[in-house]
């Protein structure tokens, strides 16, 4: 089994999670190849082959020119398995090149499997587990699921460039938001999700957050309704928090918002579906409403 | 102007999911369904966008499914689409996300779509590939996780959102297709005057397999619940008694009440 990963590369550095292709590809046991626009002067700590394309040469995000580079590394590498991140880069990509290839793709891949993959549905609550049916296949692995593993060593650089200039133009990044609140600091978040209902009701988040000594946290619907601001935000494109105690009210427990937080101490969610995958890292469970258990729970605190 | 929303109805996710008599997929039976959610906000674009070019533009919906997407279609419909398809298939849960994207590339092919907009992900399936496969069969350009769109002069400016809350700005010249993210923008509630104007708006109804022409090239082979069960406490009951535990535990597990 070979396996060609494609690694990430943004604002000039070579993003750290890109090891986590490595902790993959040690699970299949798979020999493996790493494919990278990138910089030679950021080499990955790797003894392999490493087929490198000059991200200033070829821009960072410009996935019709990434594209032919990752093509013309398969046809030198002859790889069973493409491998990238489900990430923007990842879940922008992959689809390209197994269309190009006429090859299946899984994506958000959690497991391997004998002869095939798990992958997660319905939000994260239930699983299906996935079979190629093409001998080649194009992956995607969900952020997170395949520890990170740094291989060592200096690799083998095989320089690729590319003709084409693709239809899209580059513009520029835009920094993320300023942070009002640091809730990586903080040592207790109370977290507001969809479940609380409406706006009105966040203010009884707080009062809870306020009793335990601790700040407001919100998962991203709650964000995006501007029911709370959005440096509240936890979750893979908000805060990444570890407080000593997270309390998620009415909260699914998402990919993306366990990302956030899952590396909390200890965690107590409200949730009225005893199902929720929140459950799958809550210390506690309180399956209740969250608008009768929280301000109980406040009160309690007062006394 | 010609502009394509392609949308998917979900089931709510709040339901209890059990596996179909297949066990490959769940059991349609006690769901209720409503829009795919990514896919509110691409609906949402692509009105504002007809609105913004006025009656130069036509807005079509699309959704491939059973009888029941019909109600997805008729919310797009009342949101502002100008009309709508519905490819009938009663097994699309069986095709895999090339499967889908080929239907929809069928179907398009000959339209000379200028626009299309798609979801970033479903909220069942949530693979992520249907938009971007579908412009690689259309040979069209493609953004993807737009939290931020413009057009202007046949050419869009894109905001991509990338981790850590980061954007990457693009621009791309029409024919383009982008997927569309959560908090592009406030997806509208219809109101009761553009539900009945809805009513008179055309559904054409598609067989699928006037339009299915590519073999799937994954199976699924099992749906199931997670093997993992979380290791911690469910605590169920009345109230009062649950924030007597809870403070029980707050006091044991944590040093949070001092
Ligand atoms: C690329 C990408 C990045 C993302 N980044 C983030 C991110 O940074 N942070 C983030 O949070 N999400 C993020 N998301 C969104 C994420 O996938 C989920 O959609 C989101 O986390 C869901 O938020 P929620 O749990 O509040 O809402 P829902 O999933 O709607 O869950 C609501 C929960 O509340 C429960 N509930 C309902 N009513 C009650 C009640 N009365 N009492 C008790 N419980 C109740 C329900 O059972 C349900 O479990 C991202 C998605 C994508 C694709
Ligand atoms: N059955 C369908 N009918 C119409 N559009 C769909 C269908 N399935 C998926 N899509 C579109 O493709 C997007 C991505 O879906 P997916 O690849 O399943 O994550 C969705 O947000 C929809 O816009």
């Amino acid at each position: 089994m070979k396996t060609l990963l494609i690694g990430e590369y943004r604002e000039g550095k070579l993003l750290d999670t890109t090891y986590e292709l490595f902790g993959y590809a040690g699970q299949l046991g798979a020999e493996t190849a790493l494919f990278l626009v990138g910089s030679e002067s950021q080499l990955p700590a790797f003894g392999g082959t490493l087929y490198l394309a000059d991200a200033l040469a070829c821009g960072e995000y410009n996935p019709d020119l990434h594209k032919q580079l990752v093509l013309d590394a398969v046809q030198k590498e002859n790889p069973d398995q493409i491998v990238f991140l489900h990430s923007s880069y990842g879940w922008d990509l992959a689809p390209r090149v197994a269309a190009s290839l006429r090859i299946a793709q899984i994506s958000e891949v959690i497991a391997i499997q004998e002869g095939g993959f798990e992958v997660g549905c319905c939000n994260g609550k239930m699983r299906r587990s996935i079979t190629p049916a093409t001998h080649r296949a194009v992956i995607t692995i969900q952020a997170g699921a395949f520890q990170g593993v740094q291989p060592g060593g200096t690799p083998q650089v095989v320089k690729l460039t590319a003709e084409s200039t693709g239809t899209m133009e580059f513009l520029g990044y835009e920094p993320a938001e300023e942070k009002g609140v640091d809730l990586s600091k903080a040592e207790v978040i109370v977290s507001a999700g969809r479940g609380i209902g409406k706006k009105d009701n966040v203010p009884v988040i707080a009062a809870l957050a306020k009793a335990l000594g601790g700040e407001l946290g919100a998962s991203r619907p709650v964000v995006d309704a501007e029911w709370v601001a959005h440096d509240h935000q936890v979750g893979t494109t908000g805060q990444t928090v570890s407080p000593k105690l997270y309390v998620a009210c009415g909260i699914s427990g998402a990919i993306q918002h366990l990302a956030g937080m899952k590396k909390s101490d200890f965690i107590i969610a409200i949730n009225k579906d005893k199902d929720a995958p929140i459950g799958e890292v809550a210390d506690v469970l309180v399956v209740a409403d969250v608008m009768q258990f929280v301000p109980a729970l406040t009160a309690r605190l007062a006394r | 102007m010609k502009i394509l929303v392609c949308i998917k109805q979900v089931p709510d996710l709040e339901s209890r999911f059990k596996p179909d008599a297949a066990g490959v997929w769940f059991s349609d039976t006690d769901l209720a369904f409503r829009m795919n959610e990514y896919d509110e906000y691409a609906v949402e674009q692509a009105v504002r966008l007809r609105e913004q070019l006025g009656d130069s533009a036509e807005l079509t919906v699309l959704s491939i499914g059973p009888d029941r997407v019909v109600e997805a279609v008729k919310k797009a419909l009342a949101m502002g689409c100008d009309r709508a398809v519905h490819v009938q298939d009663t097994a699309v849960h069986l095709k895999d996300p090339w499967q889908i994207a080929s239907i929809i590339a069928a179907y398009a092919g000959d339209q000379g779509f200028d626009l299309i907009f798609t979801g970033m992900q479903s909220q069942d399936r949530g693979s992520a590939q249907v938009g971007v496969s579908l412009a690689e069969q259309l040979g069209v350009a493609c953004a993807t996780t737009l939290v931020g769109f413009e057009y202007a002069d046949g050419a869009i400016t894109a905001k991509r959102e990338l981790e850590g809350g980061i954007k990457g700005v693009v621009k791309l010249r029409t024919p383009v297709l982008v997927t569309c993210q959560l908090g592009l923008n406030t997806p509208r509630y219809p109101t009761l005057p553009n539900i009945m104007k809805a009513k008179r708006k055309e559904i054409t109804a598609i067989p699928v397999a006037e339009l299915l022409k590519e073999e799937a090239r994954t199976t699924a082979t099992s749906f199931h619940h997670p093997a993992k069960k979380g290791s911690g406490l469910i605590l169920e009951g009345d109230v009062g008694d649950l924030v007597e535990k809870v403070i029980g535990i707050l006091k044991e597990k944590t040093s949070v009440l001092r």
